[in-house]
């Protein structure tokens, strides 16, 4: 879109640069720039949750999006280079994605670490402990009388 | 001369965008999950966080300098060169530099990832 966007600008020298900011008023130009803002904040959102090295191989799937539209919406020719470039790139996002997103230190704001299994052997023990007790209580209330009062004064 | 000014801007760009590629994955790991920031707080203050972490504002001067260092790179020589070659550097560099400045730990999976897909960009781009 940008490209498209600059060519109908035509050329711009380096004494008419004032012509750059007319440029974005070119509406190829302003969409161009909102979806490349877009993909900075899609960028930056999925860095805040993966490893740069999980989320770089993954992004380079526009490469292979980008290539098969050309040969398939713009009926472009696309070389057996690109093609093997492109079965090069798949099967490298297919090998980062089996993997797992985070594996340096979680930041601080990060949520409550996942529990590990003695801590949910920990936490089932403290239910049993827990129904117990209620299943204790229970059994008191059951063996209370009814009416209190007439407990008490007798 | 020409060869040596094309490679060094290819150098200068490889090198930029890792430096900016690292400095942005440490900021937003300092900022934190995007996602429940933003439930928490709201989008006011995760872009108050993200525009006021200093790592973040060096990683875009970083970018900033890999655009311009490819403006000259291609008043020097052709796309065809340039584009694949630095895209190429840029992903195996990053490996590095993430292993080494952010403690990622890279497992055979992430290495044959990187190469795989260095290549597959220097195919396609070439």
């Amino acid at each position: 879109m940008l490209s498209h966007g600059m060519k109908q600008i035509g050329s711009i020298s380096l004494h008419d640069l004032p012509v750059l900011f007319v440029a974005i008023l070119n509406p190829w130009v302003a969409v161009g720039i909102l979806l490349l803002l877009a993909f900075f904040a899609a960028y930056m959102n999925a860095l805040s949750w993966a490893d740069l090295t999980y989320v770089l191989p993954a992004s380079s799937l526009g490469y292979v999006v980008l290539a098969l539209t050309a040969r398939f919406v713009l009926h472009e020719q696309v070389s057996p280079l690109r093609w093997i470039g492109i079965v090069l790139i798949s099967g490298g996002v297919g090998f980062v994605a089996g993997g797992p997103a985070l594996t340096s230190h979680t930041h601080p704001h990060e949520t409550a670490p996942e529990p590990s299994l003695e801590d949910l052997a920990l936490l089932q023990e403290g239910d049993a402990y827990d129904d117990e007790i209620v299943s204790a209580g229970e059994k008191r209330f059951a063996e209370t009388p009814l009416d209190p009062v007439r407990h008490i004064k007798s | 001369m020409k060869p040596l000014f094309t490679w060094s801007a290819i150098f200068a760009i490889a090198i930029a965008s890792v430096i900016g590629d690292v400095l942005l994955s440490r900021a937003m790991k300092q900022v934190g999950d995007v996602h429940h920031l933003w439930d928490r707080s709201g989008l006011r203050t995760v872009i108050a966080r993200i525009l006021s972490n200093p790592n973040f504002l060096l990683g875009v001067c970083a970018m900033a300098v890999g655009f311009f260092s490819l403006l000259f790179a291609l008043s020097w020589d052709d796309v065809s060169l340039v584009g694949p070659a630095a895209a190429s550097l840029t992903f195996i560099g990053n490996a590095f530099a993430a292993k080494v400045f952010l403690h990622e730990k890279l497992d055979r999976r992430r290495w044959i990832a990187a190469v795989l897909v260095a290549g597959g960009v220097a195919l396609l781009a070439g």
